[in-house]
C-alpha cells in the first residue's frame, strides 16, 4: 500500500518537475525569441521599451547564466511568485489566477462528479437491452464526440436566444456585487447552469459508453455465466457486473481529467465565464506570457492533485490493491 | 482469421459499412468541394453579411460576408489532414516506443515508461497551448506535428503491455533461437499479431487529433493564415453569432466535427465486433 503510493507520488513529483522545466524553457529556447518580439510591440514608446527591457532582464534574470536562471525560477515559484501580468498590469499573476480559480472549480467539480455517477448508471442500465441500446447509443456517441465548446454554443443558442431562459454570459449579473445574499446565490446558479450543463452532457456520453461496453464484457465473463447457471436473478448478476466494471471507469476518470479541464477552458470562453480558461484566452490574445505560463502551471498542478485523489479513491474501493500491497494475499 | 473470413464480417458489419460510407462522402466533399463552390477563396468577401442559407449562398454568409460553404469545405480539408497526419505521427511514435520498451525491458523500459507516464498526466491541450503560444507563425503542418508529438503516450503504454505478453510466446522464442534480430522479430512476429489493435488505436487517435486541433483553433492558437472548422467557430463566438441568432454559422462546423469523430467511434465499435467474435452475436 505504502509502496503503491510512493510510486504514484514519485511520478507526480517528476511530472511537476517536468512541467515547471517546460514552463521555464519554452520562452527561453523557442525560435523567434518571444521576449524580443514582446518588447518590439512597444517600440513606438521608447520610454516603455526601456522599462520593459530592464523589467524582463531583472525578472527573467537574463544577464545571469542559465543554471542560475533555472534555480531562481524555482525559488520564485516556491514563494508563489509567477511574475506580473502585462495585460492586467500591475497585478501579480498568482492573485489573478487565485481569483479565477473558484469559478473554474464550481463548474468542473459538479460536472465531473455528477456525470460520473449518472453516466455510469445510465450505461449499465442500457447495456444488453436491445431496443433501448439502439436508441441510447447513438445519443451517447453524439454527445461524447461533440467538442465541449460546440455543445456549449448550441445550448447557449437554444436556451439563451431561441427560448430566452438562461443568461449566456458572465458568472453573475454585472449590476450585482458578489455577496452571500440569496438573491446573489440564485443569480449565480442561474448563470452557472448552462456552462455546467454543457460539460455535464459531453461527459455523460463518454461515461455511459464506457460503462455499457464494460458491462457487456463482464456479462460474458465466466462468473456471470456461472451465476446464470446457478439460477441467480438478472438483477444480481448485473449488480456484480457493475461492481467489477466500475473499477476501470475510475481509472478512466484519472485519464479523463486532463481532457475535461481542457474542455472546460473552451466552455468558459463560450459563456465568458471568468474562470482560468477565460483568463488563459485573454492572456493569449494579449500575448501576456507570464499569465499564460501561470495558468499552465496551475492547470498541471490541479490535474496532478486530482489524479492523486483518484488514486486514493481507487484504493478505497478496490480491496485487491489494498491487500496485495499490505501482503495479505 | 483468414482474409476471406475477415472480409465477410467486415462487409457484413453494419457499423463498419456505415462509417466507411460517411467517410467516403466527407472525403469526396473535401476534395471536390472547393471546385463545386461558386467562390474560390474561403476568406474572400463575396456578398452581404448576415445572409441565412439561400440559393446564392448555400449555407449562408457570416458577419463579414464570407461564404460559409466555401469555408466549410476548406475547413473539412484541414481537419482531415490534421487528423490523418497528427494521428499517424502519434500512432507511429506510440508503436515504436511501446515496442522498444516492451521488447527490450530492463532500465530502458523503466525510463521510457516513466517519461510516458509523465506525459500522460499532463493535459495535452495545456501542453499544446504553451508550445503554440510561443510560435509566431503556425500552419496546419506545425499543428499536426505538435499534436502528434503530444498524443502518443497512451498508445505507447497499451502497445508495451501487449508486447510484454506476446514476447513470451513460443513463436517469438523460436524466432529468437534462429538468431533473428530484434527489429525483425518486432516487425515480423509481434506486430502482425497486433495489427487489428494498431488499426483501432489509429482510428481513435485520428479523432483525438481532430478534437485537439479544433480546441486549439477555438482558443485562437490555430493556423495564423487560412481557415479551419475551429477557426470558424472561434470567429462566430467572437462576433456574437449566438446572440445574433446566426445558427447557420455555428451549427454546421461543429456538426461536421461531431459527425467525423462520432463516425470514428462507430467504426471502432464495429471493428471491435469484427475482430472479437465474443461481441459479434449481438
Amino acid at each position: 500500500m505504502k509502496k503503491y503510493f510512493i510510486k504514484k507520488v514519485l511520478i507526480y513529483i517528476l511530472t511537476f518537475f517536468f512541467a515547471v522545466t517546460i514552463d521555464w524553457a519554452i520562452p527561453r529556447f523557442m525560435p523567434g525569441n518571444p521576449i524580443n518580439s514582446l518588447i518590439s510591440r512597444f517600440s513606438t514608446l521608447p520610454e516603455s521599451v526601456k522599462v520593459l527591457q530592464s523589467y524582463f532582464t531583472q525578472s527573467f534574470g537574463l544577464d545571469k547564466p542559465l543554471w542560475e536562471q533555472y534555480l531562481n525560477f524555482w525559488k520564485a515559484l516556491f514563494k508563489g511568485d509567477l511574475g506580473i501580468s502585462i495585460y492586467l498590469y500591475p497585478q501579480p499573476v498568482t492573485k489573478i489566477i487565485l481569483r479565477a480559480l473558484p469559478y473554474s472549480l464550481i463548474v468542473l467539480l459538479p460536472a465531473v462528479l455528477l456525470s460520473f455517477a449518472i453516466g455510469n448508471r445510465l450505461g449499465a442500465f442500457v447495456a444488453r437491452k436491445r431496443k433501448l441500446d439502439n436508441i441510447a447509443l447513438p445519443i451517447f456517441y453524439t454527445l461524447t464526440s461533440s467538442p465541449y465548446f460546440w455543445l456549449g454554443i448550441i445550448l447557449a443558442w437554444i436556451f439563451g436566444v431561441v427560448i430566452p431562459l438562461f443568461p449566456i454570459a458572465g458568472a453573475y449579473n454585472f449590476g450585482m456585487i458578489p455577496s452571500l445574499s440569496w438573491e446573489f446565490i440564485f443569480d449565480f446558479l442561474y448563470h452557472w447552469f448552462l456552462p455546467f450543463g454543457s460539460l455535464f452532457l459531453v461527459l455523460l456520453g463518454s461515461w455511459a459508453i464506457g460503462m455499457r461496453n464494460m458491462i457487456i464484457y463482464e456479462l460474458e465473463a465466466n462468473y456471470s455465466r456461472y451465476l446464470e447457471a446457478l439460477g441467480a436473478s438478472q438483477r444480481l448478476i448485473r449488480r456484480y457486473a457493475y461492481r467489477n466494471a466500475i473499477l476501470p471507469q475510475v481509472t478512466g476518470l484519472a485519464i479523463q481529467i486532463g481532457t475535461v479541464v481542457a474542455g472546460s477552458i473552451t466552455t468558459e470562453i463560450v459563456f465568458s465565464y471568468p474562470g482560468i480558461g477565460y483568463i488563459l484566452v485573454q492572456s493569449i490574445m494579449n500575448q501576456d506570457y507570464f499569465l499564460i505560463q501561470g495558468c499552465f502551471l496551475f492547470i498541471i498542478f490541479g490535474v496532478l492533485l486530482s489524479n492523486l485523489l483518484v488514486d486514493i479513491f481507487y484504493v478505497v474501493i478496490d480491496p485487491r490493491i489494498r491487500k496485495t500491497y499490505s501482503g495479505e494475499v | 482469421m483468414n482474409q476471406k473470413e475477415f472480409l465477410h464480417f467486415f462487409v457484413k458489419n453494419k457499423k463498419v459499412v456505415f462509417a466507411i460510407c460517411v467517410y467516403i462522402v466527407l472525403i469526396t466533399l473535401a476534395i471536390i468541394g472547393p471546385y463545386i463552390s461558386p467562390y474560390k477563396d474561403p476568406l474572400e468577401f463575396v456578398g452581404p453579411g448576415y445572409q441565412p442559407p439561400c440559393k446564392e449562398y448555400w449555407l449562408g454568409t457570416n458577419t463579414f460576408g464570407q461564404d460559409i460553404f466555401t469555408q466549410l469545405v476548406y475547413g473539412l480539408r484541414s481537419s482531415l489532414l490534421v487528423g490523418l497526419s497528427g494521428g499517424t505521427l502519434a500512432t507511429v511514435l506510440g508503436l515504436f516506443i511501446g515496442f522498444v520498451a516492451g521488447y527490450k525491458g530492463g532500465w530502458f523500459d523503466e525510463i521510457l515508461m516513466m517519461f510516458t507516464n509523465i506525459l500522460l498526466v499532463i493535459p495535452t491541450l495545456a501542453l499544446l497551448i504553451i508550445i503554440a503560444a510561443y510560435l509566431p507563425y503556425r500552419g496546419i503542418f506545425i499543428e499536426s506535428l505538435i499534436i502528434g508529438f503530444t498524443g502518443w503516450p497512451w498508445i505507447a503504454r497499451a502497445v508495451r503491455s501487449q508486447t510484454l505478453s506476446l514476447k513470451t510466446r513460443e513463436f517469438v522464442d523460436l524466432a529468437r533461437i534462429t538468431a533473428r534480430g530484434p527489429i525483425k522479430i518486432i516487425f515480423g512476429e509481434i506486430m502482425p499479431n497486433m495489427m487489428s489493435y494498431v488499426f483501432m488505436v489509429f482510428i481513435i487517435e485520428f479523432g483525438v487529433a481532430i478534437h485537439s486541433a479544433t480546441g486549439l483553433d477555438f482558443i485562437g492558437l490555430g493556423p495564423t493564415r487560412g481557415i479551419s472548422l475551429g477557426i470558424m467557430l472561434q470567429q462566430a463566438t467572437l462576433w456574437n453569432a449566438i446572440q445574433l441568432g446566426m445558427w447557420w454559422w455555428i451549427i454546421t462546423p461543429g456538426a461536421i466535427i461531431t459527425l467525423m469523430v462520432a463516425t470514428l467511434y462507430v467504426m471502432n465499435a464495429g471493428l471491435d465486433e469484427v475482430f472479437n467474435p465474443k461481441l459479434r452475436e449481438m
